[in-house]
């Protein structure tokens, strides 16, 4: 008997249109593939291809036209779990303190508990943020920003994470150092992750698997689990390890294949 | 005068080994000096140049005043204790205006945006209100409301409220679409993303509309007062031109002047404490 895989969250033919006065535009088509407990997803396709649509949904912003979604928690109780979603960019309030930025969702939820708000300073602790917390967000390094949205997005508990290209605002070095850093502070919470990038270094380097799209009408074309043999654990790690190269060659593959034709 | 400066700058630098931040500086400083004596020069020239072409009986005072007379009707208006009356009445009309039309643009703006359909549906209208000349309105505003203070703020309110609505509700939909989403990845509501982004995130061009607004609402004030009152400036500018006390006028003008300056500078000091405030 084989073992299936215990999903937390399985996509089963999710399908999904734009309509405009000009007609309609299929974004998504049959995307069925699942997210295991604990897992970090990275979603690759060409631009344009459908992928934020594809993060709305499972973040419940959109409803699927077609197609379900079926959730599977470990505990065995079928409620959807909590979904946390990081932006492209930051979008930390100006007009607010870097903690009355982190504590944004716990306002608008009326959580505004002991239990949650030591939770809040125990991040801002470990993640170095404490001498930061009565600034402005433009005081903050990139990378400090990045780590202030992600304390604001945890504070609600959050099992999965949702990424969409989080680090596509921060300049190429930082974007590195911030990329490698914030998945570790995950990977550290023990949450399911999903991040899409267009960037494939980063896609191997992060997951655990790689989910690639077609363009549009974006369906999966394949899926590539990752398994690298780390030297330490320095954040640009993965990408010295030895078996990185082969998978940028399968991922640059399978996503230039049908360009071709 | 460049190269005035340019040789002192250079100078300075020779004997006391200024750094070229200091001399910056001292250039800033010495700019800025400049700008306000020539200010009061400027000030200064007009008010001599009034007087003595008066005097000299190049002008005739009688249809353009001179600043003594201008001083005399000062003093007259003082003495009869007409002067802080008038100037009162339309500063406290002024004023109300101001903050009705702020909290009716508020208001109507907040609905605006919760409602794309509500909007859509009354833009042609809010357009046309706004480009309408308001002083056609005054005439039956007087019918409608009698002559006195409830007309006159009716026209203060009715000359900035379009404009004001119009661009509240502009600086609401400019809101960063992405921020919105923020407040609904957060668990938020529409109520939330007004309340948490919309709102706050507005607060600079209201700021910049309300600076606007006040000037807007002494003009409705003083269209007001010309057509349906007995008192304020805008009836003492009327009635001087009446009775040919053209000093009168004139004097009110410059009151008129000294008001918005005031306002505007009230307006701009409560602008920077916000500013100052909301960004430590």
């Amino acid at each position: 008997m084989v073992l299936l895989p215990q999903y937390l969250l399985e996509l089963k033919k999710i399908g999904y249109s734009y309509h405009s006065l000009q007609g309609e535009t299929v974004a998504l088509q049959d995307v069925s593939f699942g997210v295991e407990n604990g897992e970090f997803v990275a979603i690759v396709g060409p631009s344009g291809c459908g992928k934020s649509t594809l993060l709305s949904i499972i973040a419940g912003l959109l409803s699927p036209e077609k197609g379900t979604i079926v959730v599977n928690n470990p505990d065995g109780t079928l409620h959807y779990p909590k979904v946390g979603y990081m932006l492209q960019r930051d979008h930390l309030f100006e007009w607010r303190t870097v903690y009355q930025n982190v504590i944004l969702g716990l306002e608008i939820n009326h959580q505004m508990t002991k239990e949650r708000l030591d939770y809040v300073n125990q991040l801002l602790k470990d993640y170095d943020l404490e001498t930061f917390r009565d600034k402005r967000p433009s005081e903050l390094s990139g990378g400090m920003k990045q780590r202030a949205a992600l304390i604001r997005t945890l504070a609600l508990g959050p099992q999965l994470l949702l990424l969409d290209e989080p680090f596509s605002a921060l300049d190429y070095q930082t974007r590195l150092m911030v990329s490698a850093d914030i998945c570790h502070l995950i990977r550290q919470t023990g949450k399911t992750m999903m991040i899409i990038t267009h960037d494939l270094s980063e896609a191997i380097s992060l997951a655990d698997r790689v989910v690639i799209l077609s363009s549009r009408p974006a369906t999966v074309k394949k899926e590539l689990p990752i398994h690298l043999t780390l030297q330490d654990d320095s954040p640009l790690a993965a990408r010295y390890a030895p078996e990185f190269q082969d998978y940028f060659s399968q991922l640059w593959e399978v996503l230039t294949d049908e360009n071709r034709d | 005068m460049k190269t005035e400066i340019k040789q002192t700058s250079a100078d300075l630098a020779n004997d006391q080994a200024l750094s070229c931040q200091e001399e910056f500086l001292q250039d800033y400083q010495r700019h800025r000096r400049q700008v306000t004596v020539f200010r009061f020069l400027l000030f200064a020239a007009f008010l001599a140049l009034w007087e003595i072409s008066a005097d000299a009986g190049w002008i005739d005072s009688f249809f353009f005043a001179s600043p003594s007379r201008v001083l005399k009707c000062l003093a007259a208006l003082w003495a009869d204790r007409s002067l802080f009356f008038h100037v009162g009445i339309t500063l406290l009309e002024t004023v109300v205006s101001f903050l009705l039309v702020f909290l009716i643009s508020i208001a109507v703006s907040t609905l605006l945006w919760y409602s794309a359909r509500l909007s859509e549906i009354l833009e042609p209208y809010m357009v046309i209100l706004n480009s309408l000349p308001k002083s056609a309105l005054a005439p039956l505003f007087i019918v409608w409301l009698g002559t006195g203070t409830p007309t006159i703020i009716v026209a203060g309110i009715s000359v900035a409220l379009f404009g004001s609505i119009i661009s509240f509700y502009t600086g609401f939909q400019q809101v960063d679409p992405e921020k919105i989403t923020l407040i609904y990845t957060l668990g938020g509501n529409k109520k939330d993303a007004f309340a948490k982004v919309v709102l706050p995130g507005s607060v600079p061009i209201m700021l910049s509309t309300m600076k606007v607004n006040i000037g807007l609402a002494l003009v409705g004030v003083i269209i007001g007062e010309f057509l349906a009152a007995r008192r304020g400036l805008g009836y003492l500018i009327i009635y001087g031109s009446q009775v040919f006390q053209l000093d009168k006028v004139i004097t009110s003008v410059i009151l008129l002047c000294i008001i918005a300056f005031a306002f505007y500078q009230a307006l701009q000091g409560a602008e920077r404490w916000i500013r100052r405030k909301r960004a430590l």
